[in-house]
């Protein structure tokens, strides 16, 4: 499962950057997902609607993918439930902290060259690769 | 409305960009953070790509005075590196490495309704919840009203 697939990775890639970009020129929002989410929980109604939107937008893409033939996604993941649940509240609690995920941070951060965001892109990268390490390889443990 | 329609348009291509890219996969993710192992260089691909287009679509933005449906840009403001940004910063890469799940592939996986990506869902958002709490409680009084605001970079 580990095949590299590079121009499906950029294509991809080009999209969420398309996306990015029409948000910004279009409503003057930045598209960090994290963000988006966490508003919703907390924001003013007024300031509801298009965080919902978003979100939607987000939710439908497979759903249409699924009209057209594909399968939905049920993405292979950890077996151990209290492991996801913990996985969930630290990347919850962390990105509202840091005010910012792989989307704001990683994507739109880089691309607005900020180095608020590229620091903290830069940390979350070594964060999620020792806890790999450690996790897979038993490193330091 | 058409502000709306919009921002479920840029979600939906946002979603659509996620699932193409292979990064709603957790192995996808997990297989690039995994620099011991049988490395996958994809993500990096896909950073590329996300960020030259967003790059060239931020700067056609910041060459218009105003965005096309609404009365202002909400640019990220602060530049500072703080404490909170890099704590924050390494919870959120622990969590991400032990699943291989971030926000976004999340809540594109949310449709399937496998039972993992709910918990881990509902487990997101009542961490954001968590945090939302200890400021409001950290800050008393006048700054509390402070929490509704929105907040800086994404």
């Amino acid at each position: 499962m580990h095949d590299l697939t590079p121009l499906s990775g950029l294509f991809g890639g080009a999209l969420i950057g398309l996306a990015a970009a029409a948000l910004m020129v279009l409503t003057g929002r930045l598209a960090g997902v994290s963000g988006i989410f966490g508003g919703l929980l907390t924001s003013r109604p007024a300031d509801r609607g298009w965080r919902l939107a978003f979100v939607a937008g987000l939710i439908a893409a497979p759903l249409v993918a699924w009209l057209s033939g594909a399968p939905l996604p049920r993405p292979a993941m950890a077996s151990n439930l209290a492991l996801v649940a913990a996985a969930g509240l630290l990347v919850g609690f962390g990105s509202r902290m840091g005010n910012g995920c792989t989307s704001g941070h990683g994507v739109c951060g880089f691309a607005r060259l900020s180095a608020r965001s590229i620091a903290a892109t830069a940390i979350f990268m070594c964060a999620a690769v020792i806890t790999v390490a450690v996790v897979r390889h038993g490193f330091g443990g | 409305m058409l502000l709306i329609i919009a921002c479920f348009g840029c979600g939906l291509i946002f979603g659509a960009g996620l699932l193409v890219s292979g990064m709603t996969q957790p192995e996808k993710v997990l297989g690039f953070l995994d620099i011991f192992g049988a490395w996958d260089a994809t993500l990096a691909f896909v950073m590329a790509g996300a960020v030259a287009v967003s790059a060239a679509g931020f700067a056609l933005a910041r060459r218009r005075g105003a965005p096309a449906l609404a009365a202002r840009y909400h640019w990220p403001t602060r530049s500072d590196i703080d404490t909170p940004l890099a704590a924050g910063a390494v919870l959120f890469g622990i969590g991400w490495g032990l699943v291989g799940i971030c926000p976004g592939p999340a809540l594109v996986n949310l449709a399937g309704l496998s039972v993992p990506i709910v918990v881990f869902v509902a487990a997101m958002a009542l961490g954001m919840l968590g945090y939302e709490l200890s400021r409001m409680r950290g800050a008393s009084g006048t700054a509390a009203s402070s929490v509704i605001t929105s907040r800086a970079d994404g």
